[in-house]
């Protein structure tokens, strides 16, 4: 490249750097999101590598939602090693001293376990004494709930223990989780049998520790095929190094995405600032031409100042990134299985920067590519049509690459390729929508002008429109923001919604399960006399499925050509009754609800299971139920609304058929204040200690906690865009700064006050506050919508308030940095603008 | 350099046609003259006569819809856009009538540009020495904001002859300054040029300027209506120069 194109490049930059800073502005928060993102993936990935051990607690587990058989223990023998058992299961958590009651995880635990890494615990004794004293570890939100301290005693089923400390962190156990059901660790050999009793739900694990080194791998593999057989599982330090790392690498990648929207807006800031710059280096570059540039060569002046300026952009947003990098494991740290330590991942800041210059550079391009039209005879006649707007071949490439790097970063990004390819096109259609409205706006200005108006109002419109506006620039920044924030508020309120209809109104709130037969008066009268209704009592028996239309479904399992699904594979619960519920909706068939004892057994069955299954009606089902084989055939199919907070069932069958089978019972009433909710649950659990009992309310609170920890990091990611948005608008403003200038001169000699160029700005920024915020609010219902069908599969619920907040916040952000940006332009002398030539 | 028996710019008929609407427009119709080597030649004519037009296809600034320019033995017609600057860069300078200064550039790096644009950078001598020549010795640091109409358009002239070229196209070189400043623009501008021997041709509306040189080309209606020597050979009158301004 010539020495003139390096010399010109760096001296033409001299007053025009304010300029080109706002260019490099725009991209620095899109780069600190990737680099930030990526670096900290870095970091977790070698995280979970170092401690892939600890993970898992052990180097081998088999593990088990049945009591191991003979077989299975046979292979658990001969596996040796050092081995510890572990059994887990829902119940009660009984406090004696404040009478409360909570349904937790609990963790019978033996000695040994985890054998890598260690139960951290407080005080730290308290990890070795609960297994020796035979106590318990309490989860610290249950501690800090309920007011427990160490050394109090707890009740879980019959068997009292001692709380010796509270459980801080531990292998296999995450934040998130335990906020859905804290955990109780127990000593495996003080577990209450009657609640591991036939027909209860429980996890059995034995963890292997190898001191022989042996391969883990090697040594579970061919016996897998046979465990599967038992519907045993085994769990390696390998695969669970795999899971956690698929796990999160698609939760920072997926957080990267979002992060790339802010590069993209970014871009478009970029694209917008050069535009605008070359449009004003015009006269310079036709002075070039005559003086005996080559085209080639003054592209390559601006291409230059564009890549410098990109590369400053690309350190400045690796700096920034690395600094944010530093708080995102506190902003995931509920999510994450290890402490990840800070280090600077280079790959990921050469990732982010080079992703970020040359998204840049594509953008830049855009604009500079129209410089190749600069003729010279505009250096004779300012007004020469250079063709500076003739969109050629090159123009066209860079939009295809910039289409086909983006589809691909999404694609690379995205843990799905649906999610990347959904992610590129959600995009596309976001940024032309917006477009589109800008466009359409300035086109219907210019063709219907308002009439009737004031001329502040008409000259403040036609801002939006006049040669070098800003219009479109703006409109997708602000736009952009708008719609993330509230398809954000509008997912959360649909989700939230959602719940809290399905436990409002005169629906149950209070669930009791595990009740065995002999169980189900005794827990009636206490839950009428606590004064509260029974406003439902279901039978359910625990089967699986032995046969379908007379293929059973172990050969459907083994046979490569068939499809056996979760639905063949899965433990139903299903209930018998004689009507159908207000949940319920037949869409084939006909409900039958008794059973006269001949022939197979009528069955109702959900529709998605029945898909599954590939079953209609006439169709034999053949079930296990715990030993018993019954037949029936499919009489009818429903769909079941899910979201009703009452007891659901795939499969449901007549009164009649199952009276003699092994059935628990669940029991609903209605509380109408935690206090009744609190007094009912410890009545019953101090009087059938193996009753487990779920308070919706406080379902909802948890999952409300869930929520807003997953909206936190999603607003967090989201923050870069809409600050970007408003760095870009920013920029807008300020480049179009110059030319306000002349306007607000021409209106002052002409006698315009101070207050009327005041108001004619009001009038434009806020035209184009309402009308980029109603755009992007518009498209944020679409994504509702199509959320709430698709996602969340649900209605979609406004939050119309909290959306008028949103755009007045907007509006009146629009405005006042508009303001700002604007300051000071009355003021500039008409000799000095006049002079100036820019 | 090109001395009087070489033809320094020749046109052959000479047509520029431009679409207005949907209908063509003739600016410049079937115009022919060759100007020889030391020549000073002004294009003179009323407004919309297609004088600049014509400086323009002149320099290679734009393409003819018909005819031909031989540039410093350079046929234009042949070469690309970028072949067409080369040409520029070496043989011809140019003065604007707005100045054309780059306003990021300081008073000797404008003057530097276009040889630096040869590749020579080693030039901060002799454009000091053409600042100085034209009066600006004290001024080479300071940007075209900083200097009035006149200094600016003086620095325009010394950046039009660093690269000592053959021909000078000089656009309404006093459109934009005043009667004094515009003379003394003129005087620099004859006298750098008769002091580097450079072919001078410009365009103006200014009588004076126009009888300074010793050949006048009047136009109109894009068309050549004389082709006379101007008063400094003295053969042209300055009223009918009027009355050809004037359009009546």
């Amino acid at each position: 490249m010539k020495q003139w194109i390096w010399r010109f490049a760096a001296r033409d930059t001299r007053g025009n750097r304010a300029r080109l800073a706002l260019f490099v502005a725009s991209m620095v928060l899109g780069v600190a999101a990737l680099v930030s993102i990526n670096s900290f993936g870095d970091n977790l990935r070698a995280a979970i590598d170092e401690e892939a051990k600890t993970l898992l607690g052990a180097d081998l587990s088999i593990e088990s939602g049945n009591p191991f058989n003979e077989r299975t223990e046979a292979v658990i023998d001969s596996l040796g090693g050092t081995q510890s058992r572990r059994t887990s299961f829902a119940s009660m958590a009984y406090f004696p001293r404040t009478g409360d009651s909570r349904l937790v995880t609990v963790r019978g635990n033996e000695p040994g376990f985890p054998f890598y890494g260690a139960v951290e615990t407080d005080p730290p004794e308290a990890a070795e004494n609960y297994l020796q004293n035979g106590g318990a570890l309490i989860d610290g939100t249950l501690m800090q709930q309920f007011g427990v301290a160490v050394g109090d005693s707890m009740r879980i089923g019959s068997v009292s223990y001692k709380v010796e400390g509270r459980l801080l962190q531990t292998p296999r156990e995450s934040a998130a989780v335990m906020l859905f059901s804290p955990r109780v660790y127990v000593p495996l050999g003080r577990v209450d049998s009657a609640l591991l009793a036939v027909g209860s739900r429980a996890d059995y694990e034995v963890y292997f520790l190898f001191e022989d080194n042996r391969d883990a791998d090697a040594a579970i593999d061919p016996l897998r095929a046979e465990l599967r057989e038992y519907r045993v599982g085994a769990d390696t330090i390998e695969e669970e190094r795999e899971n956690w790392d698929e796990a999160l690498t698609n939760l920072y990648r997926f957080l990267g995405l979002v992060g790339f929207t802010a590069l993209l807006l970014g871009s478009l800031g970029v694209a917008s600032s050069i535009s605008v710059y070359v449009r004003q280096r015009v006269q310079t570059i036709a002075v070039l031409r005559v003086y005996g540039a080559s085209i080639g060569s003054t592209v390559w002046v601006y291409v230059l100042q564009a890549t410098a300026m990109g590369l400053f952009g690309a350190a400045l947003g690796s700096g920034v990134g690395i600094g944010i990098q530093t708080i995102i494991p506190r902003i995931l740290a509920d999510f994450l299985p290890v402490d990840v330590a800070f280090s600077i991942s280079w790959g990921a800041v050469l990732m982010g920067s080079g992703i970020g210059l040359g998204v840049t550079l594509l953008f830049a391009l855009l604009p500079l590519l129209s410089l190749r039209n600069v003729s010279p005879l505009s250096a004779l006649r300012s007004n020469v049509e250079s063709s500076a707007r003739q969109r050629g071949f090159g123009w066209w490439l860079t939009v295809a690459v910039i289409g086909l790097g983006t589809t691909g970063f999404a694609v690379a990004q995205a843990p799905t390729l649906g999610m990347g390819v959904g992610y590129a096109v959600g995009i596309f259609v976001v940024f032309m929508a917006l477009a589109a409205t800008a466009r359409l706006l300035m086109w219907a200005l210019v063709r219907r002008p308002p009439k009737g108006v004031s001329y502040t109002v008409k000259q403040g419109i036609a801002n939006l429109h006049r040669p070098n506006n800003q219009t479109l620039t703006m409109m997708l920044a602000l736009g952009l923001g708008t719609f993330l924030v509230t398809t954000m508020l509008i997912s959360e309120h649909t989700l939230v919604n959602q719940i809290t209809f399905a436990g409002a109104g005169e629906s149950p709130n209070l669930i009791f399960y595990d009740i065995q037969p002999d169980q189900v008066e005794p827990v009636k009268a206490t839950i009428v006399q606590e004064g509260l209704p029974i406003m439902s009592e279901v039978p359910i028996v625990t089967m699986r499925i032995h046969a379908v239309k007379g293929r059973t479904v172990e050969s459907l399992r083994e046979d490569s050509t068939a499809r056996a699904t979760w639905a063949h594979r899965r433990e139903y619960r299903s209930t018998f009754r004689d009507q159908l519920t207000d949940s319920e909706t037949l869409v084939a068939g006909e409900f039958q609800g008794t059973f006269d004892g001949s022939g197979p057994v009528p069955i109702s069955i959900e529709q998605d299971v029945a898909t599954e299954l590939e079953v209609v009606e006439g169709d034999e089902v053949i079930w296990d139920i715990q030993g018993i084989r019954l037949a029936s055939v499919v009489t009818s199919i429903r769909e079941v609304d899910w979201r009703r907070m009452q007891t659901n069932f795939f499969v449901v069958f007549p009164d009649g058929s199952l009276d003699r089978a092994p059935a628990q019972y669940v029991m609903m009433t209605r509380t109408d204040n935690e206090e009744a909710s609190a007094a009912v649950q410890s009545a019953i659990v101090r009087s059938q200690p193996n009753v487990s009992s779920i308070d919706i309310s406080l379902v909802l609170g948890v999952f409300d906690a869930i929520f807003s920890r997953i909206a936190f990091v999603a607003r967090f990611m989201a923050l870069f865009s809409i600050l970007t948005g408003l760095i870009v608008l920013a920029g807008a403003v300020l480049i179009s700064r110059f030319q306000r200038i002349e306007e607000s001169v021409l209106l002052k000699t002409l006698g315009a006050s101070r207050s009327t160029v005041l108001r004619i700005m009001s009038v434009e920024y806020l035209v184009l506050g309402v009308v980029a915020s109603l755009t992007g609010i518009v498209l944020a219902l679409a994504a509702g919508w199509s959320i709430s069908i698709f996602v969340f599969d649900s209605t979609l619920s406004i939050p119309a308030m909290q959306i008028l907040y949103i755009m007045a916040t907007v509006v009146g952000l629009t405005v006042l940095i508009g303001h700002l940006n604007s300051r000071g332009v009355y003021d500039r002398s008409a000799l000095e603008v006049l002079r100036s030539e820019v | 350099m090109f001395d009087s028996n070489q033809e320094v710019l020749k046109v052959r008929g000479l047509t520029k046609t431009y679409r207005s609407g949907s209908r063509p427009l003739t600016v410049l119709d079937d115009v022919g003259f060759t100007i020889m080597g030391g020549d000073t030649c002004a294009i003179v004519g009323p407004s919309g006569s297609g004088k600049t037009t014509l400086l323009g296809l002149c320099a290679g600034l734009d393409s003819p819809s018909a005819g031909s320019v031989t540039l410093c033995s350079h046929p234009l017609g042949s070469l690309t856009e970028d072949e067409r600057a080369e040409v520029r860069n070496e043989h011809v300078g140019f003065v604007f009538q707005s100045f054309r200064l780059i306003p990021t550039l300081t008073a000797i790096e404008n003057v530097m540009v276009p040889a630096e644009l040869q590749g020579r950078y080693d030039v901060r001598e002799e454009a000091a020495t053409l600042l100085r020549d034209v009066g600006l010795g004290d001024r080479y640091d300071h940007f075209p904001s900083q200097l009035s109409g006149g200094e600016q358009q003086r620095v325009a002239l010394a950046r039009a002859f660093i690269n000592k070229p053959d021909i000078l196209f000089a656009d309404e070189p006093t459109g934009n300054l005043d009667a004094e400043t515009g003379e003394h623009v003129v005087e620099l501008l004859f006298k750098l040029n008769e002091d580097a021997g450079t072919t001078l041709v410009l365009v103006t509306h200014d009588l004076d300027l126009a009888n300074m040189t010793n050949r006048v080309i009047r136009l109109r209606g894009g068309r050549i209506v004389s082709d006379a020597p101007g008063s400094r050979s003295g053969g042209f009158a300055a009223e009918s120069l009027t009355e050809n301004v004037a359009g009546v």
